[in-house]
């Protein structure tokens, strides 16, 4: 008996009568002896509560967190502020503990959660419909891939190379199963290079990819690139930061298909990279080919307003091999904190905080771009990320210069050049709501030393920048 | 349930939408600290959003108490028996929500250099490990989202192992009896589906498969104990025929809950096997996530593994051990990532943590006091006479679950299994999974899972054969049910035809 099970030695004899067996192996004597185990696994014994919270607490002093120095990492993931009131419903027995919602009656609550997070998502992106979640952003962009080739039949992908490159890494991997080809669109000046684009579309193309913001942190100007996808009947996918759509025009609002993202930034905390959650919304008549989950609007026999999962012959638990994709369990939970976290905001909010980082953001730049050597990488519209090039000779110099702002403990940011050879010497700096003034002018002191000391090649200090 | 809280529970669903006044909100935005520029010099005009998105316009308590009222209108496994099937609703521990929210995990950048991450690389490390032993596989990658994408996984991981050796086939074996996500899956993944029939034991059809397996088939999806909660006793003949056509075997460790410690996938045979760390490590189901569904995989697959892969430093570190652990990107044969970053790290905390509070034999324990429950609570509605209506579909030992049939229920009775289970509302229980597998008629699948008490499914056993008693004399007591829930019987139907699937403002 461990302190999660609750048989002791009297119901284990009463039980076992009650089966018409002598002992408990009886019960799995159907297992071939040649596959069933005598010997205890290789693991270690069990701990008490107290035990384990020891290790793990210890586990978690060996990383150093957001809370742990002043961090300007981005590139995908970013240290928004997560409101009390999230943490408390989250931790919710009645959101935290029930399975996916198949018995409506008595799921009410999780189903008109998905309702008015379809709904958010909507005025969000100014789609027409959303379904209530998706695993996380780059694997949502591959889900709205395989929309695009259920659609249409098409043979080949364009990608902006400015799209996240797990996005895009992550698109490559899964399309390889069935097929598709993806071609990639180089960049000019931090944004995608409209006759490249232009060029790289054809009749055989069955869906276009485009980030906004990018990873550079530029705004890319939409209308044009869906233009030229329409011309060919490509199905445009646009992959959106949410978190600045209180400031950017919405995807919806300029005509693509599909507008899918990391949600992560929507009330979600950092967790080294998850489970945080993927938006998926379309024009309506994608509807009925869209993946996962989706609520509705129904009434009861007696009239009352509900709410259901519906369209579900498009999902696995139905139509099997015909099935539009095979999402099960997806991020309902993180979902939840997207919908609180956009309610907390509200309409104003989302404008506000939009504002905040666009000038934080701006400051930033500025400063950074005054220090000696130091450049923009790009010369783009940016809200709350940008790339530098830190006038250094490679990636190797860029890891030492981040090791000096970790000894003083501030994170300038991530390397492009892991990502993206064509730019060594260039950083990605995110400046979210939670880096004051003070932060920012304490990255341009200590960001500017460390480039300094690198160029009069002082020796690094020990240990640091390779992160990935 | 007190007289008020049923009221409140069942007034009429107004959304967040449609509360709220102009003005309102929650947040303080905080200052703009910097010296302000004309927003048109920074993002220009016409790249700017136009109309605001209509987000509701609620104060903090307003917003506190929409959602605790709403989260009332749910069913929880904190409050209750949920004997789902297939879903391994067991109980989540508290702990592990605590150690998740500790801000050296919950708020560490998933960049953040491997240096000054090195907890959470060791704590993925050491699952890895821990997960590797109870498949009885060497290698581990933490990466899929869930079930449904570590499927996924491992089928590209077939398709990329085929390739490598310069073979193209072009099908995937799934029983008749598996889960949906297997043949959506193999769709998914290029694939076309073959399915393999069961035999009158409730096992693979050995005839059929061998019939079936050519060397057109890539790799045979197996879920062992199977979705009607028996095991193959014929699993080391079926591995065989199948990696006799040179195909892979794949293990969908949707019921690994029946076997941990006790029977392990690779020492079946299997090549690959994935984990739903949301079922039998108990990370919390969330109303339909996050999950996390972790791959094991052989030798021969591990080169194609998604990567990064989480790699050890042989050797001293004289520098004082400050980078023990890396990602390793360097992976030429890999498929690729599934996703951003190194999967959902937060329900690997909580699975790890798991695993450590239960060690080896708190496992194997979990496992057979799980296969025991279900083996009892059967025993206790065959007593109690339920088993003539609901008799189970196969008659033998069952593992941690088990497949009944309404048939006779229907037959005699005149009510459905989803009558049954709307009835199960009324006395306060989650109803078993309905209508799956769905090769039994009128099925019933319950899963009491281990961490249920004895007093618990005498109970459930009980309120099973009163519903009964009471169709027997009245059935339009259970086709009319519910009676006490939020909402009764919901027009799904009128859903899916006319869709609305958004508030309208």
């Amino acid at each position: 008996m461990t302190r999660y099970t609750a048989v002791t030695d009297s119901d284990r004899s009463a039980m076992l009568e009650a089966i018409g067996v002598a002992s408990v192996d009886e019960l799995f004597a159907e297992i071939p002896a040649a596959v069933r185990r005598s010997e205890p696994l290789g693991l270690d014994e069990g701990h008490g509560e107290a035990e384990v919270y020891a290790h793990l607490r210890e586990l978690a002093a060996r990383n150093t967190s957001v809370e742990d120095e002043v961090s300007f990492l981005g590139a995908g993931m970013y240290d928004h502020y997560v409101p009390a009131v999230i943490d408390m419903l989250m931790g919710r027995s009645e959101f935290l503990t029930p399975y996916t919602p198949y018995q409506p009656e008595i799921s009410q609550g999780g189903l008109q959660v998905m309702f008015e997070y379809q709904t958010a998502i909507c005025e969000l992106t100014g789609m027409d419909v959303s379904n209530a979640s998706v695993y996380e952003g780059p694997s949502a962009l591959a889900a709205a891939a395989y929309l695009a080739k259920l659609t249409n039949g098409r043979t080949r992908f364009v990608i902006s190379r400015a799209v996240h490159p797990h996005a895009r890494e992550t698109l490559t991997t899964l399309c390889a199963g069935y097929g598709m080809s993806v071609s990639e669109v180089p960049l000019t000046d931090g944004v995608t290079d409209l006759a490249a684009w232009t060029a790289a579309i054809d009749d055989d193309v069955s869906a276009v990819f485009v980030a906004q913001p990018n990873y550079l942190g530029a705004v890319e100007d939409l209308e044009p690139l869906i233009a030229a996808a329409r011309e060919h009947g490509a199905l445009v996918v646009a992959s959106a930061d949410p978190l600045t759509l209180g400031i950017l025009e919405a995807p919806g609002a300029l005509g693509v298909d599909v507008c899918v993202g990391e949600g992560q930034t929507l009330g979600n905390r950092l967790d080294f990279g998850g489970p945080s959650f993927g938006f998926f919304a379309a024009r309506e008549e994608h509807m009925r080919r869209m993946p996962g989950r989706i609520a509705g609007e129904t009434v009861d026999v007696d009239g009352r307003r509900g709410f259901v999962l519906t369209l579900q012959t498009r999902e696995q638990h139905i139509r099997r091999e015909k099935a539009t994709s095979n999402i099960c369990t997806a991020q309902a939970l993180n979902a939840l904190a997207g919908v609180v976290y956009l309610s907390w905001l509200g309409r104003r909010g989302l404008v506000e905080l939009g504002e905040v980082l666009v000038q934080r953001t701006a400051y930033a730049r500025d400063q950074l771009t005054a220090l000696d050597g130091v450049s923009a990488l790009h010369s783009q519209p940016v809200v709350r990320e940008f790339a530098l090039s830190l006038g250094l000779a490679d990636l190797a110099a860029v890891r030492r210069v981040i090791a000096r702002c970790a000894a003083e403990h501030v994170n300038p940011g991530h390397p492009l050049a892991i990502d993206y050879p064509e730019y060594p010497d260039g950083l990605l700096v995110a400046v979210t709501e939670q880096r004051s003034r003070a932060d920012i002018d304490l990255l341009v002191d200590v960001l500017g030393r460390a480039v300094l000391a690198e160029r009069a090649g002082l020796e690094a200090p020990h240990g640091g920048g390779e992160a990935r | 349930m007190s007289a008020g809280e049923t009221a409140m529970q069942r007034d009429r669903a107004v959304t967040i939408f449609e509360k709220g006044q102009p003005g309102r909100r929650a947040f303080s935005p905080p200052p703009v600290d910097v010296p302000e520029r004309p927003l048109d010099e920074l993002i220009p005009e016409r790249l700017r959003r136009r109309e605001p998105a209509r987000l509701p316009e609620v104060s903090e308590p307003e917003l506190v108490r929409h959602y605790v009222r709403i989260s009332r209108r749910n069913f929880d496994l904190d409050s209750g028996f949920y004997p789902l099937g297939s879903c391994t609703m067991k109980h989540n521990p508290r702990l592990h929500e605590r150690v998740a929210a500790l801000p050296g995990h919950a708020r560490l950048h998933p960049l953040q250099d491997a240096a000054r991450s090195q907890g959470a690389l060791a704590l993925m490390w050491n699952l890895e490990r821990a997960l590797a032993e109870v498949a009885g596989l060497p290698h581990v990658s933490l990466q899929p989202s869930a079930g449904s994408h570590g499927e996924l996984a491992g089928v590209l991981l077939t398709r990329a192992y085929h390739a490598d050796r310069g073979e193209n086939r072009r099908t995937v074996l799934t029983p008749d009896t598996a889960h949906g996500t297997n043949p959506a899956t193999v769709t998914m993944a290029g694939y076309e589906v073959v399915k393999v029939g069961t035999n009158a034991d409730g096992g693979v059809d050995l005839d059929d498969l061998r019939a079936k397996a050519n060397t057109d088939v890539a790799c045979l999806m197996l879920t062992n104990p199977n979705t009607l909660g028996l095991f193959d006793p014929n699993i080391e003949e079926i591995v065989q025929v199948v990696h006799d056509v040179g195909a892979t075997a794949y293990y969908d460790g949707a019921n690994l809950n029946a076997v941990m410690g006790i029977s392990r996938p690779g020492d079946m045979g299997f090549d690959i096997v994935h984990f739903n760390l949301h079922k039998s490590f108990t990370q919390p189901h969330g109303g339909g996530g996050p999950g996390s569904g972790p791959i094991a995989v052989s030798e021969r697959i591990a080169p194609y593994l998604p990567r990064p892969v989480i790699v050890r430093r042989g050797g001293e570190h004289s520098n004082g051990s400050t980078r023990e652990f890396e990602l390793d990107y360097e992976r030429p044969k890999s498929i690729g990532r599934l996703r951003g970053f190194q999967g959902n790290y937060g329900c690997f905390v909580r699975a790890y943590a798991y695993i450590c509070s239960l060690g080896a034999s708190g496992l194997r324990d979990a496992s057979e006091t799980a296969v025991l429950n279900a083996n009892y609570l059967l025993a206790r509605l065959r007593q109690l006479g339920v088993c003539e209506l609901l008799p189970p579909a196969y008659d033998r030992i069952c593992m941690h679950e088990f497949a009944l049939t309404g048939a006779p229920m229907k037959q005699e009775l005149g009510i459905r299994t989803l009558d049954l289970a709307k009835r199960l509302l009324d006395y306060g229980y989650h109803p078993p999974t309905v209508y799956f597998p769905l090769l039994v008629d009128e099925a019933l699948l319950i899963e009491p899972t281990e961490t249920e008490t004895k007093e618990t499914l005498d109970a459930f056993a009980e309120a099973l054969a009163a519903i009964l008693r009471e169709a027997r004399e009245d059935p339009e007591i259970a086709r009319n049910a519910p009676y006490t829930t939020p909402v009764r019987r919901l027009d799904e139907a009128g859903a899916a035809k006319q869709p609305v699937l958004r508030q309208a403002l």
